[in-house]
């Protein structure tokens, strides 16, 4: 009977509660709305939706300043599997966007399509460049690719990574084996061996082989589980730095690695330091893809009548990418690595030094 | 609203005990299910309904504003939680039925259509489902199969370079097959060794998925140079034909969905076949007595049940979306559970679910892409149906229906 006399005094608190938060005071009638331009803008994810801390997350982030700093119009609609990219897209031209963007390779066919259809909207396709149906790279009048030529700035992190390892291994996993993710694994490697042959080491790379092109994977981007097993398979193989490059699954590598004395992690597409905070202690540095400024700049050209479909790349020289600072780890890493790095940059941006990945946008 | 009615504390009901189907010695999950009424069917969308419209005034932003100063002036609330949720359902219904605002007649009647293909591969996979369901076999593996039956049919239709109907019949049979050969495998492992079918097509899901993976890795496989996971695109004789130009999308699937739905009808409600699968599905011991080779019956249903699902796979392939990427079965296979459970497995009622679930997913990219509503709110509506579906002695207590006396007839 004890619980029956419980129930009145739960809602009693539970309505006392609604009832504190909800004694605020009613804003004024007279509240003007802005003046909001007429154009639109619009973005359409891929399966991998808004919150996956990753490039849709990225894209949206540019996206919603844009919007926000502009006083745009804007829609966006979340595609929940690949059947959906039809619909959403096809949905946007419906509500009058002016520009559109897609997130994401797997969208570029039915971006590309759409964007032959509706000559007088302008499209916008991150991280791949538009395609036919076979696959072919197509250029139109207003279609602008957004690329990134990660490889740069992952060869900077597997510099830092071999330079800082203390068991002389390193390790990187994938969520899947596609472009957009072994351009990462590419660069990182290429980091490593060019520590190794610069200061004759001998870190060894675990989870990816460059000239094989194959290595580890988590088979996709939401199974946390699989990415703590994975790392924790190369912390006991020895290796003291891992580098997830699978959006959300990377978190359970960080719980994995954090549980390790002495390990530590780098993060990728954003500054894990801040979009990762729980981890901010073991993260080394992270492979940072500016997606958010390219696509805040190209709202701001799209609506000033400026859009050119001339493709974006972004990569060291235009800060397009990059790798975050150490942080707190700053005093981990050697300061004639650090010296290296900064060589090193300077000698990607002046084309000295060349780092290639196949997954390098051409 | 209705969401009223929920609300209310459930009342003490002595006959609760008295729901579970009169007559029968073993009441199983599957016999609840499946007796529950239309009525119960009905009920549980329009509970599901209400709950999605909570969540909907939840989620917006104008309503949590003016929920913050609710005592002040609480008429705002209730006018933003009224707007909110009417945009969001009249969306979904222009998204879905018929669109009043578009601009051109054509666009006004696509939505429709629309919920037409959305609805294709569910039916033929719930079909699937359903007609193992009757069967007293759980086949959770509708996923796999239709990730089978896409790769079959994909391959076979990018592959091959035939002439027209013909290309598309072989591409069909390669999807049926593959479909069939998935689920064929759960039921010769049930049959043989008495294998869980459930723990065993659940497997066959995951080794469908990562077999999928690692396929569109190969170049062979996909014909295409691009590293990228996507296969080239199917020719156009395997496609399945239009019924309406451009730019509606609605195919010949369609008409075979209806088809697959009369045959699956057939054969269950009218042949001999049918009538050993439901006898099985019964009471699988008393069939056995009668003289039914319980597992041969197994095999079968299981290799029907999955060239359906296959099926299901070759028409979202060669009805829609005409190449194959990692992620184009996308949960077709389990959204036909729900399909077929609020079909009460029957093969009509089937049919009707999954227009209904068509038109809420071709709906729910116009309540997205206009009112921002959340798409996960098609989820929770469906995924509400389905906990309710499951338990028909719950949606009865909340209306406070009488239970049912005795197990009714299709």
């Amino acid at each position: 009977m004890k619980r029956k006399q419980l129930a009145p005094l739960t809602a009693v608190v539970a309505v006392s509660a609604l009832a504190l938060s909800a004694c605020g005071q009613a804003p004024s009638e007279s509240k003007d709305s802005e003046q909001k331009s007429d154009y639109k803008a619009c973005m359409v994810s891929d399966a991998g939706g808004w919150d996956d801390r990753s490039f849709n997350q990225s894209g949206k982030e540019g996206f919603d300043k844009a919007v926000k700093e502009f006083g745009l119009q804007e829609s966006d609609a979340e595609s929940k599997d690949d059947s959906d990219f039809t619909s959403n897209v096809d949905q946007m031209v419906q509500q009058g966007c002016k520009l559109i963007y897609g997130v994401g390779f797997n969208l570029a066919p039915v971006m590309t399509k759409s964007a032959q259809e509706n000559k007088d909207i302008d499209y916008a396709l991150i991280d791949s460049p538009f395609t036919d149906k076979d696959g072919k790279t197509v250029e139109l009048d207003n279609a602008k690719p957004i690329e990134f030529n990660t490889a740069q700035a992952a060869f900077l992190a597997g510099y830092v990574a071999a330079g800082t390892t203390k068991s002389n291994k390193v390790a990187t996993f994938g969520g899947m084996n596609i472009p957009s993710v072994t351009i990462f694994m590419d660069g990182f490697a290429d980091g490593v061996k060019k520590f190794n042959q610069d200061k004759g080491k001998d870190v060894k790379l675990l989870g990816w082989d460059k000239d094989k092109q194959s290595g580890s994977f988590s088979g996709d981007f939401d199974n946390q589980s699989q990415g703590q097993t994975l790392a924790n398979q190369f912390l006991s193989q020895g290796a003291d730095i891992v580098m997830p490059v699978a959006g959300p699954v990377g978190l359970g590598a960080a719980a994995a690695v954090k549980k390790k004395d002495g390990a530590k992690l780098i993060w990728v597409d954003s500054d894990g330091y801040e979009s990762a905070p729980d981890y901010k202690d073991i993260i080394l540095t992270s492979v940072v893809k500016g997606i958010a400024n390219s696509v805040y700049d190209t709202a701001k050209e799209a609506k000033d009548d400026k859009f050119s479909a001339e493709p974006y790349v972004g990569d060291l020289s235009n800060d397009g990418v990059g790798i975050a600072p150490y942080h707190d780890l700053e005093g981990d890493v050697p300061d004639d690595v650090k010296k290296s790095v900064d060589d090193l940059k300077q000698q990607i941006i002046d084309g000295k030094l060349k780092v290639e990945s196949k997954a390098s946008p051409k | 609203m209705s969401s009223t009615t929920v609300s209310q504390p459930p009342a003490p009901q002595p006959a609760a005990g008295g729901s579970r189907p009169a007559g029968t010695g073993q009441p199983g999950l599957m016999r609840q299910i499946l007796s529950g009424s239309w009525l119960v069917s009905l009920l549980a969308i329009v509970i599901a309904l209400a709950v999605g419209a909570v969540l909907i005034a939840v989620a917006n932003p104008d309503v949590q504003e003016t929920a913050s100063y609710f005592f002040a002036r609480p008429a705002d609330f209730f006018a933003a939680a009224w707007q909110a949720i009417s945009e969001a359902y009249l969306a979904l219904l222009r998204g879905s039925v018929f669109d009043w605002q578009a601009t051109s007649a054509v666009r006004m009647v696509r939505p429709f259509t629309e919920s037409l293909v959305s609805a294709t591969p569910l039916i033929l996979t719930g079909l699937g489902i359903a007609l193992a369901f009757r069967s007293g076999l759980f086949n959770i593996g509708g996923q796999g199969q239709v990730v089978l039956g896409s790769i079959c049919s994909g391959f076979l239709g990018y592959a091959l370079h035939l002439p027209p109907v013909i290309h598309l019949l072989v591409a069909l049979a390669g999807g049926i097959l593959g479909g069939a050969i998935w689920a064929g495998i759960a039921g010769v492992l049930k049959a043989r060794t008495g294998a869980n079918e459930v723990i065993v097509t659940i497997m066959l899901n995951s080794i469908a998925g990562f077999l999928f993976a690692y396929l569109l890795k190969q170049a062979w496989f996909k014909h295409t140079d691009s590293a990228n996971p996507i296969s080239a695109t199917v020719d156009s004789s395997a496609m399945l034909p239009p019924l309406l130009p451009s730019p509606f999308r609605l195919n010949a699937g369609f008409i075979v969905a209806i088809l697959a739905t009369l045959l699956v009808w057939w054969l269950l409600e009218r042949s001999t076949t049918g009538f050993e699968f439901r006898a099985v599905g019964e009471n699988p011991n008393a069939a056995k007595t009668a003289g039914i080779s319980v597992s041969r019956v197994t095999i079968t249903v299981m290799l029907i049940a999955g060239a359906l699902a296959g099926l299901g796979g070759a028409a979202q392939i060669l009805g829609t979306e005409g190449k194959l990427s990692a992620g184009v079965g996308g949960s077709i296979g389990f959204d036909a559970i729900t399909v077929a459970l609020l079909g009460r497995s029957r093969p009509l009622g089937t049919f009707f679910a999954g227009l209904l679930f068509g038109a809420f997913k071709a709906g729910g990219y116009l309540m997205q892409a206009q009112t921002g509503t959340p798409i996960d709110i098609v989820l929770v509506v469906q995924s509400v149906i389905v906990l309710l579906i499951a338990a028909p002695p719950l949606v009865r207590t909340i209306f406070r229906l009488p239970a049912p006396v005795k197990k009714e007839d299709a």
